[in-house]
């Protein structure tokens, strides 16, 4: 049989971490079909059926995909699972809200977060913040699977799968769409950003996110992220925190700035390739995983290195 | 309206975890064990219900060992009215879980149930959503603020990007996210109350669940090391670093 692989969008392009979730879905073996749900979505639908090794795209564009509720996007994928052994999604705060439904209507036990495929029934997962790497085989039939993008590459372009329209479900009716506040940047997403430049509590006001923060991330074209105390001061959106219960991201660049490098923080960022460490405290527990560390004041140091930067890039 | 909390046991989000050497699991003898901090916000969001008068009881739930009452009690010393401790030594996965806790919902028949997203051990992130699918309830995920609405309930969600609302038929399933609220911490006078409040015992078999496992941990192993780096004493030698050396800007 096939792997059902959900791909995760906003109704116009595809999102970037489909492409990785797919080198995950194929490492299963079988022929990957993609699923696009959504409302005038047949842009990421031909997108999708241009990445390398996709088979068949399914496009399910319908009004109540439109913000994908998990209760509607669960009937529909259950409506479908018959014909695959595996259902497999990105981890993203959509798939994280739908999938364990899914395997619940299916009565499977999710595996979350992959980090690798070890054979089509055996996965690599982190547990405890990434302090400890558990190998888990599935005993179910069907497996449902999310994955920690983070762990692999992105598939290619050079695919050109047949897009196939597929019926909406009935709506269970318990849930409906009321509003959503997006937030607009100009910016990469964390999660595809290469270089990523974080603030933490240290930083000490919105106003000096703004200030000191998104100056150097802009010169380097990075994306900026966020501590979860720099988070809950209001500092920085929900959206930007890194770490066990925020994003976890792996870009080539990390830069860390007044963050001290709690466990929950670290869980979040320390598979990046290079890590920056920038604190005033010389025995902060970020340096124990910084490849270039600076001991100083970032109020000091983050202006310098910006302008720095922006001669180096000429 | 009644609402209910499960709420688990798990290593305190303060310990730093040691794989055993064995790669049987991780050592968790002599170390600290907590509620999860999820389930806090979880209890304290039943609670303010229950101070704004649309909640009447607030009902604390526990699957686990002997040891997971502790847990009940500091639910109840927080402001829980009772507790319901479905006692297994089992390792308990999340559709396991909520298999238990919709034989729960069967007897105690709550209005609403508010879950942590996650617990910080497994960090599987399923339990909520899989109760809902069992239940066929309609699930507000990751919440980071929730208005009951007459025979609804609004549940503004953290989403990527940003915040989502959507409008739920109750009775309905809740999951909490951090910044939903600040948990209370007990009073004295509270946590000598809370010894009097009842905890029923039940157990998996009682309710017919098979709570066997679906998936088969293989092994438990320490994580990839990071070696520390170096300390560079300038921004214009950390600039040099990562340009020629990282190559990376
Ligand atoms: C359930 C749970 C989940 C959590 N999830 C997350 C998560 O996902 N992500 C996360 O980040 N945290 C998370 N945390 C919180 C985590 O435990 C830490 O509290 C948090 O990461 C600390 O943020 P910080 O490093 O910005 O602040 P602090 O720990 O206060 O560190 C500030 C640092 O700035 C340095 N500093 C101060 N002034 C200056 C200056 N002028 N120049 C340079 N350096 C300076 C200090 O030396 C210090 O090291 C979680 C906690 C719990 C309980
Ligand atoms: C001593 C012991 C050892 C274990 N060892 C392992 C192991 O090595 N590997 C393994 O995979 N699992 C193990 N488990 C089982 C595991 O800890 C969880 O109970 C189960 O996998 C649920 O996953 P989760 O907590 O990550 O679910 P999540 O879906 O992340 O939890 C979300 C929410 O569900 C609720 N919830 C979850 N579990 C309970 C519960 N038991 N009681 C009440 N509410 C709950 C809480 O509100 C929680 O915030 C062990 C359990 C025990 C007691």
């Amino acid at each position: 049989m096939a792997t059902l692989l959900l791909a995760e969008h906003d109704n116009k392009a595809l999102n970037g971490v489909t492409a990785k979730a797919l080198t995950a879905a194929t490492a299963l073996g079988a022929p990957v079909h993609v699923l696009v749900a959504g409302q005038d979505a047949k842009a990421v639908a031909e997108a999708a059926a241009a990445l390398s090794g996709v088979d068949k795209v399914l496009l399910a564009d319908d009004a109540l995909y439109a913000h994908r509720l998990a209760e509607p996007l669960a009937a529909l994928l259950v409506s479908l699972a018959g014909g695959y052994d595996a259902i497999v999604a990105p981890s993203t705060s959509m798939t994280k809200n739908v999938l364990p439904r899914v395997a619940a209507l299916l009565d499977v036990m999710q595996v979350s977060d992959i980090i690798k495929v070890v054979s089509p029934d055996t996965f690599e997962r982190p547990i405890y913040a990434g302090n400890a790497i558990q190998t888990v085989q599935s005993t179910d039939a069907k497996k449902v699977i999310t994955v920690r993008t983070a762990s692999f590459a992105a598939t290619g372009a050079g695919g050109s799968a047949a897009v196939e329209a597929v019926g909406a479900q009935a709506d269970p009716g318990v849930s409906s769409f009321v509003d959503e506040s997006l937030a607009v940047s100009d910016r990469p997403e964390l999660t595809a950003a290469k270089i990523i430049v974080s603030g933490g509590r240290a930083v000490g006001s919105k106003e000096k996110f703004g200030e000191v923060i998104e100056p150097l991330a802009d010169v380097l074209g990075a994306a900026v992220g966020a501590s979860r105390a720099a988070v809950d001061a209001g500092y920085a959106p929900n959206d930007w925190q890194v770490g066990q219960t925020g994003k976890v991201v792996a870009p080539e660049l990390y830069v860390a700035i007044g963050i001290s490098g709690a466990i929950q923080h670290l869980a979040g960022m320390k598979d990046s390739k290079v890590i920056v460490a920038i604190n005033k405290d010389e025995e902060a527990p970020i340096f124990q995983v910084a490849d270039y560390g600076l001991v100083g004041d970032l109020f000091a140091i983050v202006p310098e290195l910006k302008s720095e930067i922006a001669k180096v890039k000429g | 309206m009644k609402v209910l909390v499960p709420v688990k046991r798990v290593v305190d989000y303060n310990v730093k975890v040691r794989v055993k050497s064995d790669g049987t699991g991780v050592e968790l003898s002599h170390v600290k064990m907590s509620m999860n901090p999820f389930d806090e916000i979880a209890v304290e969001e039943a609670l303010r219900l229950k101070e704004a008068g649309i909640a009447t009881e607030v009902v604390a739930v526990s699957i686990g060992p002997a040891q997971a009452s502790e847990t009940l009690r500091t639910a109840l010393a927080m402001g829980a009215d009772r507790g319901i401790l479905v006692k297994t030594d089992a390792t308990v996965e999340p559709l396991a879980v909520a298999k238990i806790l919709k034989a729960v919902i069967a007897e105690e028949a709550p209005r609403l149930v508010i879950l942590g997203k996650q617990a910080i051990d497994d960090d599987a992130n399923q339990t909520g959503q899989m109760l809902a699918a069992l239940l066929g309830w309609g699930q507000g995920t990751f919440a980071s603020k929730v208005v009951i609405d007459g025979d609804a309930v609004l549940v503004t969600r953290e989403i990527d990007g940003g915040a989502q609302t959507v409008r739920l038929a109750l009775p309905a399933i809740v999951t909490t996210d951090l910044r939903l609220n600040e948990p209370r911490y007990a009073s004295l006078p509270n946590i000598m109350k809370a010894k009097k409040k009842p905890i029923d015992e039940k157990s998996p078999d009682g309710y017919g669940v098979d709570v066997a496992p679906r998936l088969k941990v293989l092994t438990t192993a320490e994580p990839a090391g990071r070696k520390a780096g170096v300390k560079v004493g300038s921004v214009s030698e950390l600039v040099a670093k990562l340009k020629d050396e990282a190559g990376v800007i």
